[in-house]
């Protein structure tokens, strides 16, 4: 059967968008195929810098003919009836249709329509101009004279030409003639832009890519990843040097070149004074080059050699040297910017005088380098959303917070405070400008290098972990406090202007700032009154609002958020949040939802009591008397939510008076005793203990259902017996809600 | 070749060597535009001519000026003023690359001893309202020209596309010449006494510049300044606007020039660290502006290629 060679050769398509591309193409020709009729046994896509090529074996010849039969209206039925039937099965005239006759409709109209089947060539032809026209570029351009009109073919980059081949093994492929824009299909290709500018007559696949090969481009993008690292492994390892593997580079650089050379660059030693993520970052973001370490350093982070590993495009006259030395050169420049950047980020800035009032709001010590970048934050008055503030003001709502939840964390309120102050102070610095990524770790290295206590240092890097479900959480109290700080204060400011995540929409990450508190207080075995934090931090929002309303005489924050609420709805609101999304936290860890929606109410605000009420209620249950409890209970709720429904009087409280039989007493006695010492294990926090203390009420229970009918005739004896029933519930319901548990 | 003509030897014979090159294939060889600009791209031969529908071929120099990219002349790549090439293709030849990379050889650049590269980078300058496709060249790791398929330009779709061409002149020639210092660069390729360095030339300048641009410069009269500029703008459209529907607008080269300074001043505010990151956005909307306006108005001319109403 058949192969189709598909190559559509362009100016270099950017390296990112190469590997989808390719996909789209195979995935768009082999369903329009299909589409059309045809099938096809195997098909591969490959990508260069210059050209998406699908090599697609065993194509059917011919797509088959296709009989249909279209019914149609009666042979009696009105002109218009039958003037929609003609225009429906594609007939110019009724005497094209056939007449078929049915026992029970008489006469009707029948179109017998036959499409022959189509030649794969020409299937081919009207389906990959579709495709080129309709490709989906995540960004396209127009070109050229074309451009001048509207409707021109958009490419990523200006396309050049296409190669069409069809044919069997064993036969002449021919080209599969078709025209897009000006672009006439053919069987001609380039090789490598400089070292094979002349063209390439292509039969099929195969020798298209010895052809290719020959002509130096290497067509498999995973071969030419191979070949750069082994080839970046074994340079480096020849100068006694590690390669610092990375991927995404690799992936990225594969796309950058047709023909890969591995080169080794060198830089000045003097520049291994900047931190390695730096070095690292400079050369991969600028330089898409690989970095090295020493080979007695195998495998430490913090050390680097001054070798780098370069992939050219090119096999030079010279072996690279000149290459190597222009790269080199580059390398040498930019860190010379890092350089820079680096050591301005430990000067003074220019203008310290303008920083007092902002250094006095912080308690800054304007000698040091971080706390003139903190001062200049707040002096710029750098905005972190428009409707919630700027970054000083929201610093001085971390500190105010992390100084609080020390308390609770079992830090030392003080550091909290420093270390919540200095969080975002490496915002300004040189370094995070120029590569955001290292936000945190920056303020880290300055903080260490004026000084600051360690636990304050690592706090500045550390809070904002976990930065994903796979990411620690952080493990010294200091970092505990101003992570949670920083990741409350953001919920309850997205909280307070109404932004909160809606279905798959979540721009600010809170849904993953919940879940870091969540893990952070389970994890390190912490509680905080939720609520009651979120409503005081709300407060000092508003505070700061008004505060700079009166500044400045406008009001539109203000105005702009529903500030006449005394804040207590956002922080119920925002606590239904992490109710939500603690659920899914504990249901991704094996617990049952059931178990979780029965012990949490919306007052439940200590996320770690939830947990643990789960998992002594999951335990419970486990046991003999847990499921006999909950029959029992369950039991009791459904009769008084029967007789609710009806209307039935259930007294207000039980009246021992009315109690006749032994083992209503027997059940009220016992509901007494359970309520009380359960309610005494909860406020210890013993929720083991409360189960045992409900699960005394298990015999009793069972034996007042056996014995006694609720239904009694006398209806304050009924209603004095229903009274007992909603004790049972009202008993058990301090533990949890037993109607949500399933079973 | 003397070597106050040679590409590799003089700073000067770089540029002589792009204008004889360009020159030859059609363009017309343009002086710079005499008003501060932030790159070659704001010289009214490149953002107005890129409208409309005329063929436009042109390459000149532009010198560039960054105000925070000034080091005092301390740092031997970084200026905060310096010289762009620029040329121009309206439409653009189906065989651009190929022109650009001959430009690269006639300055002695081979590609089989150079790794010349196409990486991606599109291009978007928010303050011109302007956004295309392209790449970053890079020779041996080294950015050495953009290469830019207008897509929009003052907002305005371009129909036809132009490609525009930007060669950074110093690192160029620091190649070719094998100079590590910018300041070292041979300007007039005579060797010994009479020799003149690019720091001869600027490295004083830089030093001054620096100090302007990050510590001295007026901010108050700045901002006045700027807006002075945004009011003339708009003031010079409205004045120059056209009579009657159909006929032709008078005045939008100078709106332009109101349209640039702005954005000079922008820049110059920006290094002097009074602009906040919300102001910011402001600020580029505001010039955006301008430019989306004496782009409107530039179609409504002659050379944008407004059919003047059959009378």
């Amino acid at each position: 059967m058949p192969d189709l060679l598909l190559e559509l050769r362009s100016e270099e398509i950017p390296a990112r968008m190469q590997r989808k591309a390719a996909g789209d193409l195979r995935k768009m020709v082999t369903d329009g195929l299909v589409d059309a009729g045809l099938t096809y046994e195997a098909a591969r896509e490959y990508w260069t810098p210059r050209r998406l090529t699908l090599d697609l074996r065993g194509v059917t010849a011919r797509s088959r003919d296709v009989h249909e039969e279209i019914k149609g209206p009666s042979t009696t039925a009105p002109e218009q009836a039958v003037q929609g039937f003609l225009r429906k099965a594609g007939l110019f005239d009724i005497s094209q249709a056939h007449i078929h006759n049915d026992p029970k409709k008489g006469d009707f109209y029948v179109a017998h329509l036959s499409r022959p089947g189509r030649s794969a060539e020409e299937i081919i032809a009207e389906l990959i101009p579709a495709i080129i026209r309709s490709f989906p570029w995540p960004k396209s351009m127009r070109w050229g004279k074309a451009s001048a009109k509207p409707g021109a073919l958009r490419w990523v980059r200006p396309l050049q030409s296409i190669v069409c081949t069809f044919g069997p093994e064993t036969e002449e492929p021919v080209v599969v003639d078709f025209e897009v824009d000006g672009i006439r299909s053919g069987n001609i290709t380039y090789g490598h832009r400089f070292h094979a500018p002349e063209d390439i007559v292509v039969r099929r696949f195969d020798d298209y890519v010895s052809k290719l090969e020959a002509a130096k481009v290497i067509l498999d993008a995973e071969r030419r990843k191979e070949i750069i690292r082994a080839d970046a492994v074994n340079l480096a390892f020849a100068n006694g040097l590690e390669m610092v593997e990375d991927e995404g580079l690799l992936e990225e650089v594969s796309g950058l070149v047709e023909w890969p050379v591995v080169l080794m660059g060198t830089f000045e030693k003097e520049f291994l004074a900047i931190p390695a993520e730096v070095i690292r970052l400079t050369i991969r973001a600028n330089q898409k080059c690989f970095v090295t370490r020493p080979g007695d350093a195998a495998g430490d982070e913090a050390k680097l050699s001054n070798h780098f590993l370069l992939t050219s495009n090119i096999d030079a006259k010279d072996g690279g040297v000149e290459i190597a030395r222009g790269n080199g050169k580059v390398v040498r420049a930019r860190l010379s910017d890092a350089l820079y950047f680096w050591q301005t980020d430990q000067h003074d800035l220019p203008d310290l005088d303008t920083l007092q009032e902002s250094a006095a709001r912080f308690d800054l010590d304007l000698s040091k380098p971080l706390d003139q970048r903190m001062a200049r934050l707040d002096r710029l008055g750098v905005t972190f959303h428009a409707k919630i503030g700027t970054q000083g003001e929201r610093v001085a709502r971390i500190a105010a917070l992390a100084e609080e939840l020390a308390l609770l964390v079992g830090a030392d309120p003080k550091l909290a405070r420093r270390a919540a102050v200095l969080a975002k102070a490496d915002l300004q610095t040189e370094v995070v400008g120029e590569f955001p990524e290292l936000q945190g770790a920056m303020g880290r290295k300055y903080a260490l290098l004026q000084g600051e206590n360690e636990s304050v240092a690592a706090a500045l890097e550390d809070h904002y972990k976990p930065q994903g479900p796979s990411d620690h959480i952080p493990s010294d109290t200091v970092a505990i406090a101003v992570a949670l700080a920083d990741k409350l204060d953001t919920l309850v400011g997205f909280w307070a202007i109404d932004e909160k995540p809606t279905g798959s929409k979540d721009p600010y990450a809170l849904r993953r700032a919940a879940l870091g508190v969540i893990r952070t207080l389970l994890e390190s075995d912490l509680r905080i009154p939720i609520i009651e934090v979120a409503y005081r931090q709300r407060n000092r929002w508003v505070d700061q609002l008004l505060e700079h309303d009166a500044g400045s005489g406008a009001g539109d924050r203000l105005s702009s958020s529903d500030h006449t609420d005394d804040g207590r709805s956002v922080a119920r609101d925002l606590l239904s949040f992490f109710h939500d999304r603690l659920k899914v936290y504990l249901r991704d860890q094996g617990a049952r939802h059931d178990l979780i929606d029965a012990v949490i109410t919306p007052q439940s605000d200590d996320l770690l009591a939830i947990v643990r009420r789960v998992e002594a209620l999951g335990a419970f249950l486990d046991s003999e008397d847990g499921k006999n409890l909950l029959a029992g209970t369950k039991r009791a709720a459904n009769i008084l939510a029967a007789e609710e429904k009806k209307g039935t009087r259930v007294a207000d409280a039980v009246d021992a008076s009315l109690l006749k039989q032994d083992a209503e007493k027997k059940l009220a006695a016992a509901v007494n005793q359970a309520e009380k010492d359960a309610g005494q294990a909860i406020q210890n926090e013993d929720f083991s203990g409360a189960m045992r203390a409900l699960s005394v009420l298990r015999e009793p229970v069972d034996s007042f259902f056996e014995a006694v009918l609720v239904n009694d005739p006398d209806e304050n004896v009924r209603a004095n017996r229903l009274a007992l029933l909603s004790r049972i519930r009202a008993a058990t319901g301090q533990v949890a809600d037993f109607s949500k548990i399933a079973g | 070749m003397s070597n106050a003509m040679n590409p590799a030897r003089s700073f000067q014979g770089l540029i002589l060597t792009l204008h004889a090159y360009w020159a030859a294939r059609g363009c017309a060889i343009l002086q710079p535009y005499d008003m501060e600009v932030g790159a070659g791209t704001f010289h009214p031969a490149t953002t107005l001519r890129a409208l409309g529908p005329k063929p436009w071929n042109a390459a000149y120099v532009q010198p560039s000026r960054r105000p925070k990219d000034g080091r005092y002349g301390e740092n031997p790549n970084r200026l905060q003023h310096y010289y762009q090439y620029q040329v121009i293709l309206k439409p653009n030849p189906s065989n651009l690359q190929e022109l650009y990379l001959g430009s690269l050889e006639a300055i002695g650049i081979d590609p089989l001893l150079h790794d010349i590269r196409f990486v991606e980078d599109d291009w978007e300058s928010p303050t011109l309202g302007a956004w295309g496709l392209g790449w970053e060249c890079w020779c041996d790791g080294m950015e050495v020209s953009q290469f830019t398929y207008f897509q929009q330009v003052c907002g305005i779709e371009c129909a036809p596309v132009s490609g525009e061409l930007t060669y950074g002149l110093e690192r160029l020639a620091m190649y070719v010449q094998g100079v590590d210092n910018v300041y070292d660069l041979n300007f007039n390729g005579v060797e010994g006494e009479g020799k003149v360095t690019y720091g001869d030339v600027f490295l004083q300048a830089e030093q001054e510049y620096s100090r302007h641009n990050f510590e001295f410069a007026n901010t108050q009269a700045l901002l006045r300044h700027f807006v002075d500029a945004e009011a003339e703008c708009r003031a010079l459209l409205a004045a120059g606007a056209p009579l009657a529907d159909g006929e032709r607008h008078r005045m939008v080269f100078p709106a332009y020039d109101q349209c640039i300074k702005a954005s000079h001043i922008f820049n110059l505010l920006d290094a002097r660290g009074v602009i906040s990151v919300t102001e910011r956005q402001s600020y580029i909307l505001k010039v955006r502006e301008l430019a989306k306006a004496c782009g409107e108005a530039f179609l409504q001319t002659e050379a944008g290629g407004a059919l003047l109403r059959a009378a």
